[in-house]
């Protein structure tokens, strides 16, 4: 029977000498380099710079809408702020948090791998995400845009004079960002595996990551072509999605939510992943039926292609092939919910801990669960023709995306943090952030579930007075969702210098990234390991623990 | 020194012990185990790449196949006005270009430099043989009213010219030869821009061909890059039936 | 300690004041209550079950209690079970909403119709009887009604919370939505996609009124002619009158009773002239020409407007015979027909 092996106390240990971090000095070091987790490390601060300038606009959103009328900014200002918090969070935060930041720096470790397959392609994706990003800020300069993030034909070609062309060609760049780290993935999972790290030994993190990659790279090219034919129709005026011209709106919106739904798996699969890890690892017990949360994430993928039309059910799409999509959106329901019930019963008979991390695994799992459900009134036809295009859609939606993957990607920053810098965060300030961040979710978003089936639309900037309360109720808890952001910012950047030392496994996990050295080495393993064991194989790890304390002692 | 990480590496890591232990071919990169590893990775990546590149035309083709069944007269009266001699010698260029291509991985594989190099340079003269060719139908469409956009006329397909056994349009059907315009204009200028990326990248490839690299085993970006420009021919292979010659006769 | 002022007012007067359901005006309402109702109870049992499983087994198994994990694989009993009864249940959903949709979107026979014009930012309501309104709408209790809407911009959506419909209103194509409203009242309308600047703007009021005081608004606010008389003057005006006269030698197909009729076309197809298809004939004729004529009507894009068009379906609608038709080809060579545009913006 298994024994507890515990390490001696590591408060007085040093960071290791050599490390990614320390190898080389200089910003050139940084801007040129074709290490993965410097990648890595330069996506986090540029995400994390382009999440809050989307917070900021959220904020403001949120401030104008404390008052029925609209008081605050113009109409056009308003539509401004929504369309480019839209467009910030979606393409240059969600798309690319998890797999961008977690997944580039982990996935080769996790397989065993000195590098992602193209290091260079890998760089080369950060330097277009970063050019999205200042093609991004440039419409900002120049006066914002305000179709809303989805771009909908005729108005975003015919009926607006903001700056539609710089903001198509950010996505379209941004797009051919996560197009490259996808296909980076796939190929480094396919073909840089060590030896005996056979596909059922792969960590959950990255098979979820390796499912988000195919949309990705099957995904984001429809949504580059519509784009390309949207500014083509506003600059030399091409009339493939113009009725006056006989050509097909609703063609825009086909090919559109062709990629605009799947890229909400793209969002939330790696979240997953995330947290398969956290919830294996603070339960000391491996995931419940590794084999289906595996292969629910491969069938999220690939139902995820073939609901799209589930966004048109009011427009006119005919009623046989909106049953369809209906049916697919029931069924692609079922893997997720199969998800949540064998991360539950992960934590049958472990030995729970609750760390931080887990805290935002339970906050995620509480929150996706109603995310996850409200999606079921909306594709449920009838109810979406009453929910559809109102404050009940936004909610759902930020239940997912904000509720479900931020958690997430909170999970992992803290988890994995003391691998990416060899420090730990502070616990007891990093859990009220968690708590906080919790209530404040709750408090903005579920108000607008009740506001929405009162018939509130989405995107309105002046409402009908009797929707104040739930308004108030919602900024009110935007302001403390703000803190709650702003705390992991603080103390983070604090632990970067002050922080405990890590060690190399400070949570006893079993990938193969806590076997090694934290921060690692710039090469990652000394030499290529050879996997024996399955993952999450936690009695593996203790008569390994048990092997080297021998040796040392 | 932390125990624990005494417990996983030796304190004072001896970081390129094992790259020099083993004999690699000059081209491996450092992340890859073996050159067999490598070459795979790259080929696959590349094919995984020319997927995308199906979505990405696959759009359009959709859009075509939706329009051109709605306005099926506007189309074929809209293709038969294309120059199909100038489409026809840009299909002979094209596919010519390819078998160059094809013979610069041929030559690469059997470490020929000189031969590389007439190949590559081959390619590189029938690429900008078709978007010469390939612009001049663009003057004519220009000039002949038929871009998408405000000089766009549709007196030609009211009016057909006395003579041609081309039917008149009615004016409602003539405007929607504005749609198949657009599409002719979005599938071959993605497709050029695909051929304009090729050269620069062909001309990338025949300056480092000069140090001989690609002739002494390291095949893989040639033979990658071959990939790519034979879907772009293929993609036209595709275009060119659909745009030129819908309903010929 | 005392409560601050403000807060106590919040919570006193706010809160308790506050609706938090829609008010239910019209047959379909409690229909969409009932799914949403059960909705959320799925939800609140699915919730608390995920909550219940995790609290049990953070308290049973927290690290203190329960010091040494058991490894346990999986369990396909289980999987199966949590994958078939989700499946079970979203099905049912699935069969349920279904059902929903196709009453929310198939209106009844003898429906009420009217014409809905959707344009950067107002919406424009055309009865039959020729009553027009802006951003607002009369309605009887009691009765369904059929609204026929067109975008004359971008794309727009017609919102009615409190009747539980809504439907995209597009440009170049009809779209239809039915109500059948319940409680007299006044109630929102909302535009709810997106539609450019004033897009918060292009609400409106939906007044539900008892059968006997609709009937009173429609004598009070008419503006004296009629869709379908509209169309009549347009349809002269234009001179389609020409063409389709109705008699045997003429170059246009007879229009009379040709409403929802099927009709053979000259490539051998079957076209159903639905109020969509009319409007379509006149801006694409050549999609659109029947066996035994020649294709020689010109397109009208562009020379009239939505609701030009809609008097023309309107009056093409209420087309029973031909004897109007030649009454005014008659009048028309004797004097001219005084008023070629009739007036669009009546309110009352």
């Amino acid at each position: 029977m298994s024994t507890i092996v515990s390490l001696p106390d590591q408060t007085t240990a040093a960071l290791p000498k050599r490390t990614y971090i320390n190898n080389e000095h200089g910003i050139l070091s940084w801007l040129l380099t074709a290490d993965h987790k410097r990648i890595a490390m330069l996506y986090l601060v540029s995400i994390t710079f382009f999440f809050f300038v989307g917070g900021f606009f959220a904020g403001m959103v949120r401030l104008e809408l404390l008052t029925p009328a609209g008081d605050l900014m113009a109409a056009d200002t308003y539509n401004k702020m929504f369309t480019m918090h839209g467009i910030v969070m979606i393409f240059l935060f969600l798309v690319p948090s998890v797999p961008a930041t977690l997944g580039n720096f982990l996935i080769p470790i996790m397989i065993g791998a000195k590098d992602l397959a193209f290091p260079k392609i890998n760089l080369l994706s950060w330097y277009l995400y970063m050019i999205g990003g200042i093609f991004v800020l440039t419409t900002l300069v120049l006066g914002g845009v305000d179709t809303g993030w989805t771009f909908t034909t005729p108005l975003s070609t015919h009926y607006l004079n903001t700056h539609v062309v710089t903001t198509a060609t950010a996505i379209f760049i941004a797009g051919f960002s996560s197009i490259f780290t996808g296909l980076n993935f796939i190929v480094t999972i396919h073909r840089m595996r060590a030896p005996g790290m056979t596909w059922f030994r792969l960590p959950l993190f990255v098979w979820s990551n390796y499912a988000a990659s195919v949309l990705m790279v099957l995904g984001t090219p429809v949504l580059a072509i519509a784009i390309v034919l949207v500014a083509l129709e506003r600059t030399i005026g091409i009339g493939v999605f113009d009725p006056t011209k006989g050509g097909d709106p609703l063609l825009f919106q086909h090919l559109f939510w062709f990629y605009s739904h799947p890229a909400v798996y793209i969002m939330i699969l790696p979240g997953f992943g995330v947290i398969s890890e956290v919830i294996s690892t603070f339960s000391r017990k491996r995931v419940f039926g590794y084999t289906a949360v595996a292969f629910s994430s491969v069938a999220i993928a690939v139902f995820g292609f073939f609901v799209w039309a589930h966004h048109m059910f009011i427009m006119g799409v005919s009623n046989y092939s909106a049953l369809v999509f209906s049916l697919l959106t029931m069924l692609v329901a079922v893997p997720s919910a199969i998800k949540i019930f064998n991360w539950s019963f992960t934590m049958q008979k472990g030995s729970i801990t609750f760390e931080t991390p887990m805290l935002y695994a339970f906050g995620f799992i509480g929150l996706f669960t109603i995310g996850g459900l409200t999606g079921v009134f909306l594709g449920a036809l009838g109810m979406d023709v009453m929910l559809t295009e109102t404050y009940f859609v936004v909610a759902h939606f930020h239940f997912v995306m904000v509720g479900g993957m931020l958690m997430a990607f909170l999970a992992g920053i803290h988890f994995w943090w003391p691998k990416l810098t060899g420090r730990m965060y502070p616990e007891s300030v990093s859990k009220l952030a968690a708590i906080i961040t919790f209530v404040g979710f709750i408090l903005t978003f579920f108000p607008q579930f009740v506001v929405g089936y009162l018939g509130m639309p989405r995107r309105y900037h002046a409402y009908p007075p009797e929707f104040q309360v739930l308004n108030v109720l919602s900024t009110a808890g935007a302001t403390v969702l703000g803190v709650g952001y702003m705390l992991p910012l603080l103390y983070l950047a604090w632990s970067l210098k002050y922080g405990a030392i890590a060690g190399n496994n400070p949570w006893q996990a079993t990938g193969l990234e806590w076997q090694i050295q934290s921060p690692p080495l710039t090469e990652n393993f000394l030499e290529t390991p050879i996997v024996d064991h399955e993952a999450y194989d936690y009695e593996w790890l203790e008569r390994k623990t048990e092997r080297e304390l021998q040796y040392v002692g | 020194m932390s125990l624990a990480s005494t417990i996983t590496h030796p304190p004072e890591p001896e970081i390129h012990a094992s790259h020099d232990v083993h004999e690699h071919p000059f081209y491996q990169k450092h992340h890859f185990e073996t050159a067999e590893q490598q070459r795979e990775a790259a080929s696959f990546g590349m094919w995984l790449f020319l997927l995308t590149e199906i979505m990405f035309f696959g759009g359009l083709f959709f859009a075509y196949l939706l329009y051109r069944n709605w306005y099926y007269d506007a189309f074929v009266s809209a293709s038969n006005s294309i120059n199909m001699v100038m489409g026809l010698v840009n299909t002979i260029v094209l596919i010519g270009s390819s078998f160059t291509m094809a013979m610069a991985v041929w030559s690469a594989e059997v470490r020929n430099k000189k031969l590389l190099q007439i190949f590559l340079l081959a390619t590189v003269v029938l690429g900008f043989a078709f978007l010469g060719i390939k612009s001049g139908e663009y003057y004519d469409k220009f000039a002949e009213h038929h871009v998408p956009g405000a000089s766009f006329d549709i007196h030609d397909f009211v009016h057909p010219q006395p003579g041609t056994d081309e039917k008149a349009l009615s004016v409602d059907m003539a405007n929607k030869t504005q749609i198949f315009f657009s599409l002719y204009f979005a599938m071959t200028g993605v497709h050029a821009l695909h051929m304009i990326i090729g050269i620069a990248i062909l001309i990338g490839l025949l300056w480092y061909s000069r140090s001989g690299i690609y002739t002494e085993g390291y095949v893989q970006p040639i033979e990658n890059f071959g990939l790519y420009w034979h879907f772009v021919d293929i993609v036209w292979i595709f275009l060119f039936p659909l745009l030129y010659l819908i309903n010929r006769h | 300690m005392g409560i601050s002022p403000v807060l106590w007012e919040f919570l006193t007067k706010w809160l308790t004041t506050s609706p938090v359901w829609p008010r239910e005006a019209s047959t379909i309402a409690p229909w969409t209550d009932a799914l949403y109702i059960f909705l959320w109870l799925m939800t609140v049992f699915g919730v608390v079950l995920v909550g219940a499983l995790l609290f049990t087994f953070a308290v049973r198994y927290r690290k203190e209690r329960h010091p040494v994990a058991v490894q346990i694989e999986g369990s396909t009993l289980l999987e199966a079970t949590w994958t078939i009864i989700p499946l079970g249940i979203f099905l049912f959903i699935f069969v349920w909403g279904a059902w929903l949709y196709f009453r929310i979107y198939n209106p009844p026979a003898d429906a009420m119709q009217v014409y809905v014009v959707g344009k950067q930012w107002m919406w424009k309501a055309e009865h039959p009887g020729g009553q027009h309104e802006i951003n607002a709408l009369h309605v009887p209790t009691g009765r369904p009604v059929q609204l026929t809407m067109i975008s004359q911009d971008v794309f727009h959506s017609y919102s009615i919370p409190a009747f539980r419909v809504k439907r995209e209103v597009i440009p170049g194509r009809y779209s239809t939505v039915w109500f059948n409203a319940t409680e007299p009242g006044v109630y929102h309308l909302f535009c709810t996609q997106y539609c450019g600047t004033l897009h918060s703007g292009m609400i409106g009021e939906i007044t539900a009124m008892r059968p006997e005081d609709y009937e009173k608004w429609t004598k009070e606010s008419t503006s004296g002619m009629s869709l379908a008389q509209n169309g009549e003057r347009l349809f002269a005006s234009l001179g389609c009158n020409s063409c389709h006269s109705g008699n045997a030698a003429a170059a246009g197909p007879n229009l009379a009773g040709v409403y929802g009729s099927k009709i053979k076309m000259d490539d051998g197809s079957e076209q159903l002239a639905t109020d969509g298809w009319l409007r379509d004939t006149i801006l694409n004729p050549s999609q659109h020409v029947p066996l035994g004529y020649k294709p020689i009507m010109p397109t009208y894009q562009g020379q009239i407007s939505e609701e030009g068009l809609i008097d023309l379906v309107e009056y093409i609608k209420q087309l029973k015979n031909n004897y109007r038709i030649q009454q005014t080809l008659n009048t028309a060579k004797a004097e001219d027909v005084a008023p070629v545009t009739p007036d669009q913006k009546v309110t009352p």
